[in-house]
């Protein structure tokens, strides 16, 4: 049985779907990328996950299951026993994401007291641990450290101590390194591969960085405008794109000694103006007239592609 | 924090001239003087007049009465009543607790229920409980208080017969004032009903002072709300499986009240200014209705002080206000 299991998820805010018929599984302490560019509904969909949605947004799917138990179906109140514990999440922005009025230490003690039962004493010392564990040093001294007196990497990492307090079966990192200087990323994506395997816990990486995504994930999820258009395993995704859309994303990586980045023609469509056929099809180099009827996601030679004329299909 | 603090004060010095010399002057542009008023215009006898004038030292120049009231200031005197002859000082201070009470019920009643109601309005951005909500605070807001004060004399006190029209305690009642604060000496007296009975004499009073106080509050903690809801933390907050109930008071009121803390702080201003026609109508016997009567009396002294010391005070809370502020803003506290 898969640790997570996502059938047909959409997400729509009134109007076409921003998140449109998504499948994704995960298994026990897999590590599975979802890549794509800003507005494809990666950060949707995992917010949908965590129940994050509010009206007027709504979430429809066939099975939204984590360790066998449909999470649609629970109540607010038994979800809420599962999101911070088991399944917990680390955002984007650190600065923002924690809250400026409580210290560091009052704000991991809140999930440890939540989800674990910890009080006073032990539950410091269990924070100290995590601020430990994440690699902050003088950890005892920063519980009362408030996150404006923290560095943008500092606050990360309380934020994943935050995270991993509840020793959760499933970490989501929603771009965890973005918002973050490039030597400080590197050491937060070692840290969070780290505590992965240490905890045998699933990492749900969402990311545009490709060179993040090749040296972490096993799997990889392409996202385009609300759809998934390829899944597949690394690095064979990666050797050989089947989608013209995970092509194109590769080839926007800059080459050394090259002048003009490539890119597809035209602009991701928005909600509201989405082609009736292949979404892609108006930017598609490859489109053909079958093209205008819509693809549904298909056995490929190496994963799955959402494409009439996948490419390189052929053994090598 | 010790450099602010003298910065601050350093500020209060040149906040205080100006006081008295607005007051000073302002006083002196109505018409008519102590004197005529204390003899009555009409068979007012020069010679007499002249003489009275010249004991109240109101004879001098201009210049010269400004500089003897400031030299009377800086020896810590602020002067005695024309009226009563009692200093000035002695009767703020018995005046000043029914102010006090009044105001505090105001703010109390206001900040509560101003910030509960804009918490609601928020978490309920446009239902019908917000738009009459904001409708009601708009009208609350721009209501005159003297026209909402006999209005609702009219309606509850009259009409209705559910509270006294007019003062802080019936008559039937001696109460010993111990504190100053009526709700607390009724309760010190163990008299039969006494306390209930001065709290049915505050509370028309208490909702006419709180209503702009109130509306102003509503509306800050919605907006404030409503930015603070939008927030990462906010998020972050509830990817921890917290309650609602938990993320919206615990992690977004609490940042939340830091701009409505700054309004608070700025209604006291309001608070005592309104407390001038709110205390007229109800006849409640503090400094508003002391002062409203010591102008009419042209009392130079008592309206000269009186309003200085309200002045202070307004400064204080503002300054205790921007404390407090570092208190519960972490950035800020750091900052300085």
């Amino acid at each position: 049985m898969s640790l997570l299991e996502i059938r047909n998820l959409s997400v729509s805010f009134g109007g076409p779907p921003v998140v449109d018929g998504l499948d994704l599984s995960l298994e026990a302490g897999e590590v599975l990328a979802v890549v794509g560019e800003s507005g494809s509904g990666k950060s949707v969909s995992m917010l949908a996950l965590m129940g994050l949605i509010d009206p007027p947004g709504r979430v429809s799917a066939d099975a939204l299951r984590f360790a066998g138990q449909d999470l649609l179906a629970l109540t607010p109140r038994a979800r809420r026993r599962i999101v911070g514990k088991d399944i917990a999440m680390v955002f984007q922005d650190p600065s923002s994401a924690l809250n400026p009025s409580y210290t560091v230490g009052f704000q991991i003690e809140e999930v440890l007291r939540q989800h674990l039962g910890l009080r006073g004493k032990a539950a410091r010392r269990r924070a100290t641990e995590l601020l430990e564990r994440v690699e902050i040093p003088a950890a005892a001294r920063r519980l009362d450290a408030y996150p404006h007196q923290l560095s943008g990497g500092m606050a990360q990492r309380v934020a994943i101590a935050m995270a991993i307090a509840g020793e959760p079966r499933l970490l989501i990192a929603d771009e965890p390194t973005t918002a973050l200087d490039v030597t400080i990323q590197a050491q937060i994506m070692a840290l969070l591969l780290d505590l992965q395997r240490e905890q045998d816990m699933a990492l749900l990486l969402i990311s545009h960085d490709l060179a993040v995504v090749a040296e972490s994930a096993r799997r990889v999820c392409v996202m385009y405008a609300g759809q998934a258009v390829e899944l597949g395993t690394l690095p064979a995704l990666f050797e050989a794109p089947a989608h013209p859309y995970s092509e194109a994303l590769l080839a926007a990586i800059p080459q050394p000694g090259q002048t003009r980045l490539h890119s597809l023609p035209g602009m991701v469509p928005g909600r509201f103006d989405r082609p009736a056929g292949c979404l892609l099809a108006p930017r598609c180099p490859y489109a053909q007239p079958r093209c205008a009827e819509r693809p549904a996601l298909a056995p490929s030679r190496l994963g799955m592609v959402r494409c009439f004329f996948p490419l390189n299909q052929e053994a090598p | 924090m010790l450099a602010f603090l003298l910065r601050r004060l350093g500020l209060l010095l040149p906040t205080f001239f100006g006081v008295t010399l607005l007051t000073f002057a302002l006083i002196r542009l109505i018409p008519g003087d102590p004197v005529e008023v204390m003899m009555g215009e009409r068979h007012l006898d020069p010679q007499a007049h002249a003489e009275a004038m010249q004991r109240l030292g109101l004879d001098q120049p201009l210049h010269r009465q400004y500089l003897a009231y400031l030299g009377q200031l800086m020896r810590g005197d602020l002067g005695q009543s024309f009226r009563s002859g009692e200093s000035v000082w002695a009767e703020f201070t018995t005046l000043f607790p029914a102010t006090l009470e009044l105001a505090c019920a105001a703010l109390l009643l206001a900040g509560v229920l101003g910030v509960l109601a804009g918490v609601i309005a928020a978490l309920k951005r446009d239902s019908w409980f917000d738009r009459v909500l904001m409708g009601l605070s708009l009208t609350g807001y721009s209501m005159p208080i003297f026209w909402w004060g006999l209005m609702l004399q009219i309606l509850v006190s009259v009409g209705l017969g559910w509270t006294p029209v007019s003062g802080r305690i019936d008559l039937l009642y001696d109460i010993e004032p111990h504190t100053g604060f009526m709700l607390v000496d009724s309760l010190l007296s163990e008299e039969d009903g006494a306390f209930l009975d001065a709290l049915r004499h505050l509370i028309l009073p208490a909702i006419v002072l709180g209503t702009i106080p109130l509306a102003v509050i509503a509306r800050m903690t919605r907006s404030a709300m409503l930015e603070v809801l939008r927030e990462d933390y906010i998020r972050t907050a509830r990817a921890k499986g917290l309650s609602p109930a938990r993320v919206v008071f615990v992690h977004g009121l609490r940042n939340a009240l830091i701009p409505v803390l700054t309004v608070f702080g700025l209604q006291v201003g309001t608070l005592l200014s309104g407390a001038v026609l709110t205390e007229t109508i109800f006849s409640w016997p503090g400094i508003g209705k002391w002062l409203i009567e010591s102008i009419a009396a042209r009392d130079y002294p008592v309206v000269q002080n009186g309003i200085l010391l309200i002045a202070a005070l307004v400064i204080l809370v503002n300054f205790t206000v921007d404390l407090l502020y570092g208190l519960v803003n972490p950035r800020i506290r750091h900052a300085r």
